[in-house]
């Protein structure tokens, strides 16, 4: 195996064209290295994202936020002002693994990764973060929503890897959050998920919301019923019932030793209600950019 | 394949070695450099025994490569007594009897120390969480925990 640390761009795409799909990135590190460990995966070289100084960056651009691919989960929660933006965002990328595991997790590697439980992915869909992709045919830019096609699988192509995620510019009143359900009180796996993103107008009356699951199908799902369900609600009794039941019914989850099918399609949507509720605090100002 | 020379400053000392490039930072800490300190204990990120700081941030060492290594700022548990003189959190850690059979100990300590770097008044519950990816299959934690407190309490008296 040979291990490549370049400092730009450029380098990552040429070393990732001559390696013709035999190269895997190396950023954070913190599944590449279990699933080599675990011989899953025996990649030849292995291409170190961290000696790229923008990649290692947090950039305001256009009111929002620009996360390079190799900015860790320690680092990303130290900035008080991304997570007065994305209080939900950084509540989910947070929940990724121990202390040891965000010194050096990423967002870009937890969205690459693919896990259908991935905590941060949920988070990002109902930021409606884009992720930025570089590659042999120059850059793209694609939904994080339409990166994760199965588990373990994404729609990046041959030779291309992403570079940032972008957070778009937020509206006034507006705030997300993320639960997830786990049997214990830290380090385990989403059993069922939520991440749900809104904005108020000066009424308290919901104008607009995406409501993300994770755990629940082969990948992220972006349940519109569910957003639609809220806008142009108060959140109270009824939207959220219907949000709920939009939910359940976009849920497509397996049966496993962590929980059923039914548990989990009862879950998701008691998640779901309880982030819209801990995201409208937020978002009214009550409780804002406090994490839960 | 040829070797990656590395060059590194380990607990604030110029350090330099040859790695394999799918060698991990904790294979050539304990093989390469003869730091024993750090255990490995999963080999897979879950239980913190290997755990050791890189530019101030704590890390899984058994999750990094050697290579990344590179230019790096390494703490391990090596660094923490100075000559004879125990660090507080090891001499509480003692006084406690927070450890039993001790192969998680050094990990707890370099997470501990990097905890009260960060936040020197920390509650019993951050104390917890930010210990949740440290193991002990012996203590319970419990006296792990008050050490750390006890340890933080008097840091800040210091």
């Amino acid at each position: 195996m040979q291990y490549l640390a370049p400092t730009s761009e450029d380098e990552v795409v040429a070393a990732l064209a001559q390696a013709d799909g035999r190269a895997r990135i190396l950023a954070g590190g913190t599944d590449l290295l279990v699933q080599m460990k675990a011989d899953m995966i025996a990649p030849d070289i292995l291409v170190d994202i961290k000696r790229i100084p923008e990649l290692r960056e947090i950039t305001r651009e256009g009111g929002g936020w620009r996360i390079g691919a190799a900015v860790s989960g320690a680092e990303f929660n130290e900035r008080a002002d991304i997570c007065a933006d994305w209080p939900g965002l950084a509540e989910a990328f947070d929940l990724i693994g121990s202390t040891q595991v965000q010194g050096r997790c990423t967002l870009a590697g937890n969205l690459c990764n693919a896990s259908p439980a991935a905590d941060s992915v949920p988070a990002m869909v109902a930021a409606d973060a884009v992720a930025r992709i570089v590659g042999p045919s120059g850059t793209r830019d694609l939904p994080v929503a339409e990166i994760p096609v199965g588990p373990g699988r994404t729609s990046l192509a041959a030779g291309e890897f992403i570079t940032s995620i972008f957070l778009p510019a937020r509206a006034p009143r507006s705030a997300d959050a993320y639960l997830r359900f786990i049997p214990r009180t830290e380090m385990d796996i989403a059993v069922a998920s939520a991440g749900v993103s809104l904005t108020l107008d000066d009424n308290g009356s919901c104008v607009a919301a995406r409501v993300a699951l994770g755990a629940v199908a082969p990948t992220v799902l972006l349940v519109e019923e569910a957003a639609a369900a809220l806008i142009g609600t108060k959140l109270e009794g009824a939207a959220l019932a219907a949000l709920a039941q939009a939910c359940e019914s976009a849920a497509t989850p397996i049966d496993d030793k962590r929980g059923t099918v039914a548990f989990r399609k009862q879950v998701v949507g008691v998640l779901a209600r309880r982030a819209v509720k801990i995201a409208q605090d937020r978002a009214s100002g009550k409780g804002a950019g406090e994490r839960a | 394949m040829s070797k990656i020379h590395v060059k590194t400053r380990i607990n604030g000392e110029a350090a330099e070695f040859l790695c394999e490039p799918d060698e991990t930072l904790l294979e050539a800490l304990r093989d390469r450099l003869h730091l024993t300190g750090t255990k490995e204990g999963c080999g897979s990120g879950d239980c913190g025994a290997c755990s050791v700081t890189v530019n101030g941030r704590l890390v899984a060492s058994c999750l990094m490569l050697a290579a990344e290594a590179e230019g790096a700022e390494i703490g391990t548990i090596e660094g923490l007594a100075k000559g004879a003189e125990l660090d507080v959190l090891q001499r509480k850690f003692v006084e406690h009897a927070a450890l039993q059979c001790g192969i998680c100990t050094p990990g707890f300590l370099v997470a501990s120390k990097a905890l009260l770097e960060k936040n020197p008044d920390p509650t019993e519950e951050e104390v917890r969480y930010w210990l949740a990816g440290n193991l002990c299959r012996c203590t319970g934690y419990d006296k792990i925990i008050r050490a750390v407190l006890d340890a933080a309490a008097e840091m800040r008296r210091a």
